[in-house]
C-alpha cells in the first residue's frame, strides 16, 4: 500500500467516527432539547426516558471513539484542534456532564425540587451539546484563525454568523431526530404528539438547511474547490436535500423508522458535504491558509496507522454488530406509556 | 518556556480530574463482578433472591456508572487541551490505546449494560451475560488505560524521530508496549485494589443493616451478599498485597528513582534494612527520623534478594528525582491501609466461619470497623495511584519529556476558566451521587413478602 493512502484511508474513517456519532446521538439530544415540552406527565417522561435510556451511552462512546482515534491517528490534529478550541470543548464535557446524570437522576428521588433541577439540567445541558458541536464544526469547514505562531480562535471567533447558522441547522435536525424516534419508539396519544412536533419541526429544518447550504456557497467558498474539480461531488449536498425533502411524506405514510434514517441521512451527509470540502485539510486556517493542517502533515506514523487500521477492521464490524443487535431487540415492540418504567427508583 | 503557573493549574486539574473519576471507576469494576456472580447463581439456582441482590446491588452500581462514564470524558479530551505538547509528542503511541479501549471495553460496556438495566425483566435469560458483558468491558478498560499509563511509567518499543525540526516519538513494536513489564503487574495490583473496594463497599452496607438489627428476609438477602463480599475481600486483599510486592519490584528495576523515594533511601547499597517508619526530609537529602530498621528487608523487597543493590536518591540530580514527601507518605500510607483491610477482611471471615452471623452481630464493633471501612479503600486507591504520577515527576513521560513541557500554549485565564468549572460541575455531582447512594442503600432492597411469584407479579424497581 503506498504511504500517501493511509492519511486518506483515516481521513474518511475519521469522518466515519464523527458522522457515526452524529446520527446516533442527535436523537437522544434533539428528544433531551424538547424533553420537558414534549412529556406532559411522569408516565410520558419514563416512557422517553426509555426510548434513549439503552442506547444514549454507546452512542457517546463514538465520540469518545472519534476523539480517541484523531489521537491515534492524526495526534497533530488532536492536540491543536483540542487546544485551540479549549473553551468551547469545556462547555461542551460540562455539557455532557449533565445531558448524562440528568437523564439518568431525574426521577431517582419522588420530590418536585429535585426532579425539576435534573430535568432542566438534562434540558439545557442537551441543547448546549448539539449547539456547540453544531457551531464547532461548522466552523471547522469555515476555518479556524490560527496562523504559524499559533492560535487565535476564541469562543467569540468561532461565533460568527456562520457558525452560529450552521450550530442552528444541526440543533433543528437534531430535533426532528428526536422527536421523530421519539414517535418510533413510544405508542399512543405521546406518539401522534410527537409526530406533530416532526412535521412543524421539519419545515423549520428545511428552511434553516437551504439557508445553511446557500451561505456555505457563498461564505465559504474554499469548500467548494473539491467540488469544482470533481463535479460529480455535488451529489451528496443534493442527496441530503432529497432526503431531508423525503421525511415529510415517509412521515404522512407511517414510516417512522423510514423517516428517521432519512434525517439521519441528511445529517451524516450534511456533515459529509463540509469533511469532503475541506479534505485534505482537518483544521483550515482562515487567517492563513498556508498554516493549515493537512491530513498528511497530521497523521501518525505509518506503523501506527497501520495498526489502528487492523484494530479498526477487527473490532467495528464487531461493535457495530451487537450494538445493531441492541438496538434491534429494543425495536422488537413499542413502549407503551402505562407500563414505561425509564429510570424510575 | 511554557507559563508555569500554567503547568502548576493544569497538573492540579488533571488530578482533581483523575481522582474524581477514580471514585467511580474502582468501585464500578469491583462492584460489577459481585452483580455478575449474584446473576449467575440466579441463573443457576433460579432463587429469586439471588435476582434482588442483581437488582439492589445493580441500582447502586448503575448511579457510578453513569458517573465513571461523564468523569472518563474528561480525561480523554485533557490530553488535547491541556497537555497539547504531551499529545503531539507522544500521540503516535498514546492514542492507541485510547482508541483500542473505548473500541474493545467502552462499547461493550455500554451496550450491555443498557441491555441489563432495560431489558432484565423482558430477556431474564440475558441477564448474567449481559452483566458478564459490562464486567468483561470494565476491566479490560482498565487494561487499556493501564497501558497507556505503563509508557509514560517506563516508555517501551519506540524511536525517536525528528520531524520538521521537532522530536517525536514513534512506534517500533506495538508487542512491545502491550507486554510492557511495567503494565501487567500494575494492572492486576489496581484491578484486584478495585475489588477491594466493590467488596467492603458492600460489605459496609451490609453490616449497617444487620446493625439495624434486619430479620426475616431481609436478613438473609445481606447475608449472602455479605458472604460473596466477605469471599472476594479475603482473596483480593490477600493478592493486592502479593502483586503489589512484584508490582514493587518492577518500579526499582525501571523508575529506581521512585522506589527509592517509596523508603526514603537516599544512600543506595547493597543488603539495604527497611524501616518501619521514616520522616524524609528532601532540602537535607536525608530522613530526619528512622526508626526499627529490619535488616536485608530494603533489597528484599525490592530486588527479591537479601543482598541485592538498591539505588538511592542521591543517586539522581536533585531535578530528577520526584517530590520524595509526597511519595513517601502516599505509599506508605497505601501499605498500611492495604494491611488493614487484609487483617480485618481476615478477622471477618474467621469470626463469620466459626460462629455464622449471629458471632459478628454479637460484635458489633466489627460489624461497625466495617461499615466505617467503606471510605477507606477508596483512600488506598487514591494513594496508590499518586504513589505512582507523584513518582513518575518530574516526568511526564519517564526519561523523556518533562511535565512542564508537555502543556498547551493556553492561558491562565482559559486553565482557571476550566478549573474553576470543573470543581463546581464535579461538586454538585458528587454531592448528589453521595446522596442518591446512601438514600438507596439504607433504604435496601424492596423484597416480596412471598418470594418465588416470578418475574411478571411483582413490582418494578429500576
Amino acid at each position: 500500500m503506498p504511504e500517501q493512502a493511509l492519511p486518506v484511508i483515516w481521513y474518511v474513517l475519521w469522518v466515519v467516527l464523527w458522522v457515526v456519532y452524529f446520527v446516533l446521538d442527535s436523537k437522544t439530544l434533539g428528544l433531551g432539547t424538547l424533553f420537558p415540552f414534549l412529556a406532559r406527565n411522569e408516565r410520558e417522561e419514563a416512557a422517553l426516558q426509555e426510548a434513549v435510556g439503552p442506547f444514549w451511552d454507546g452512542d457517546e462512546v463514538w465520540l469518545i471513539t472519534a476523539g480517541g482515534a484523531t489521537f491515534a491517528a492524526f495526534p497533530l490534529t488532536y492536540a491543536v484542534m483540542f487546544s485551540a478550541l479549549y473553551v468551547p470543548f469545556f462547555l461542551l464535557l460540562f455539557a455532557l456532564f449533565y445531558r448524562a446524570v440528568g437523564l439518568e437522576f431525574m426521577s431517582k428521588v419522588k420530590d418536585p425540587g429535585w426532579h425539576n433541577a435534573w430535568r432542566w439540567a438534562f434540558t439545557v445541558a442537551s441543547f448546549l451539546v448539539i449547539l456547540l458541536l453544531g457551531v464547532a464544526f461548522a466552523n471547522l469547514f469555515y476555518g479556524l484563525d490560527f496562523d504559524a505562531s499559533g492560535n487565535k480562535t476564541t469562543l467569540f471567533t468561532l461565533l460568527n454568523p456562520y457558525g452560529i447558522l450552521g450550530g442552528l441547522t444541526f440543533v433543528t435536525l437534531a430535533l426532528l431526530s428526536g422527536t421523530i424516534w421519539g414517535a418510533f419508539k413510544v405508542s399512543g396519544e405521546l406518539e401522534k404528539r410527537l409526530e406533530g412536533y416532526a412535521h412543524t419541526l421539519w419545515v423549520v429544518a428545511l428552511a434553516l438547511f437551504s439557508i445553511y447550504m446557500v451561505a456555505t456557497a457563498n461564505r465559504a467558498s474554499h469548500l467548494l474547490a473539491n467540488y469544482n474539480q470533481v463535479p460529480v461531488l455535488y451529489v451528496i449536498p443534493a442527496l441530503a436535500l432529497l432526503l431531508l425533502l423525503l421525511v415529510k411524506p415517509l412521515l404522512s405514510r407511517g414510516a417512522q423508522l423510514g423517516a428517521w434514517l432519512a434525517t439521519s441521512g441528511t445529517i451524516a451527509l450534511l456533515l459529509v458535504t463540509g469533511f469532503v470540502g475541506l479534505f485534505p485539510n482537518m483544521l483550515y486556517s482562515r487567517t492563513a491558509p498556508e498554516a493549515s493542517i493537512t491530513a498528511y502533515q497530521a497523521a501518525a506514523s505509518p506503523l501506527t496507522q497501520t495498526v489502528m487500521l487492523g484494530v479498526a477492521l477487527a473490532l467495528v464490524p464487531v461493535v457495530i454488530g451487537y450494538q445493531f443487535w441492541a438496538y434491534k431487540k429494543f425495536s422488537e415492540r413499542k413502549i407503551d406509556v402505562e407500563e414505561a418504567k425509564g429510570y424510575g427508583a | 518556556m511554557p507559563n508555569q503557573l500554567v503547568v502548576d493549574l493544569s497538573r492540579l486539574q488533571f488530578g482533581l480530574t483523575a481522582a474524581f473519576h477514580f471514585i467511580f471507576v474502582p468501585l464500578t469494576i469491583g462492584l460489577i463482578i459481585l452483580v455478575a456472580v449474584m446473576e449467575t447463581l440466579y441463573r443457576r439456582t433460579k432463587d429469586e433472591m439471588y435476582r434482588e441482590m442483581a437488582d439492589f446491588w445493580g441500582k447502586l452500581y448503575a448511579i457510578n456508572f453513569v458517573l465513571g462514564v461523564v468523569t472518563g470524558i474528561t480525561m480523554e479530551f485533557q490530553f488535547g487541551t491541556n497537555w497539547s505538547e504531551y499529545s503531539k509528542f507522544m500521540g503516535d503511541i498514546f492514542g492507541i490505546p485510547l482508541a483500542i479501549e473505548a473500541l474493545l471495553a467502552f462499547f461493550l460496556e455500554s451496550t450491555f449494560f443498557g441491555i441489563w438495566f432495560f431489558g432484565r425483566e423482558r430477556w431474564p435469560q440475558l441477564r448474567a451475560l449481559s452483566a458478564w458483558m459490562v464486567a468483561l468491558g470494565t476491566n479490560l478498560s482498565a487494561l487499556w488505560i493501564i497501558t497507556a499509563n505503563g509508557f509514560m511509567q517506563h516508555p517501551v518499543g519506540y524511536k525517536i524521530v525528528e520531524i520538521d525540526g521537532r522530536k517525536l516519538i514513534h512506534l517500533e513494536n506495538f508487542w512491545e508496549v502491550f507486554f510492557n513489564p511495567n503494565v501487567w503487574w500494575m494492572l492486576v495490583h489496581t484491578i484486584l485494589a478495585s475489588y477491594i473496594v466493590g467488596s467492603f463497599f458492600v460489605l459496609g452496607v451490609s453490616t449497617y443493616h444487620f446493625l439495624k438489627g434486619v430479620s426475616g428476609r431481609k436478613r438473609e438477602f445481606f447475608e449472602r451478599s455479605f458472604r460473596l463480599a466477605l469471599t472476594m475481600a479475603v482473596l483480593a486483599t490477600l493478592l493486592t498485597a502479593v502483586t503489589g510486592h512484584f508490582q514493587g519490584v518492577n518500579v526499582a528495576r525501571t523508575q529506581p528513582a521512585t522506589a527509592a523515594a517509596f523508603e526514603g533511601i537516599w544512600e543506595g547499597g547493597k543488603g539495604v534494612p527497611f524501616h518501619l517508619f521514616s520522616i524524609p526530609v528532601p532540602s537535607q537529602e536525608k530522613n530526619i527520623l528512622e526508626c526499627c530498621p529490619i535488616p536485608y528487608l530494603g533489597s528484599l523487597l525490592y530486588t527479591n534478594n537479601p543482598f541485592g543493590e538498591v539505588k538511592g536518591l542521591k543517586d539522581f540530580p536533585a531535578e530528577d528525582r520526584p517530590p520524595v514527601a509526597v511519595v513517601t507518605w502516599t505509599f506508605r500510607l497505601m501499605v498500611g491501609l492495604g494491611l488493614y483491610f487484609l487483617a480485618v477482611a481476615v478477622y471477618a471471615w474467621w469470626k463469620y466461619r466459626k460462629g455464622g452471623l449471629e458471632a459478628l452481630e454479637r460484635s458489633p464493633k466489627l460489624l461497625k470497623a466495617l461499615l466505617y471501612t467503606i471510605p477507606l479503600p477508596y483512600i488506598a486507591a487514591w494513594l496508590g495511584w499518586g504513589a505512582a504520577e507523584f513518582g513518575r515527576q518530574p516526568w511526564a513521560v519517564y526519561g523523556l519529556m518533562r511535565t512542564s513541557e508537555a502543556v498547551s500554549p493556553v492561558s491562565v485565564g482559559d486553565v482557571v476558566f476550566s478549573l474553576v468549572g470543573l470543581t463546581f460541575f464535579y461538586g454538585v455531582l458528587i454531592v448528589a451521587d453521595i446522596y442518591l447512594l446512601s438514600k438507596f442503600a439504607k433504604e435496601g432492597p424492596h423484597l416480596e413478602e412471598a418470594p418465588g411469584k416470578g418475574i411478571s407479579g411483582r413490582p418494578v424497581e429500576a
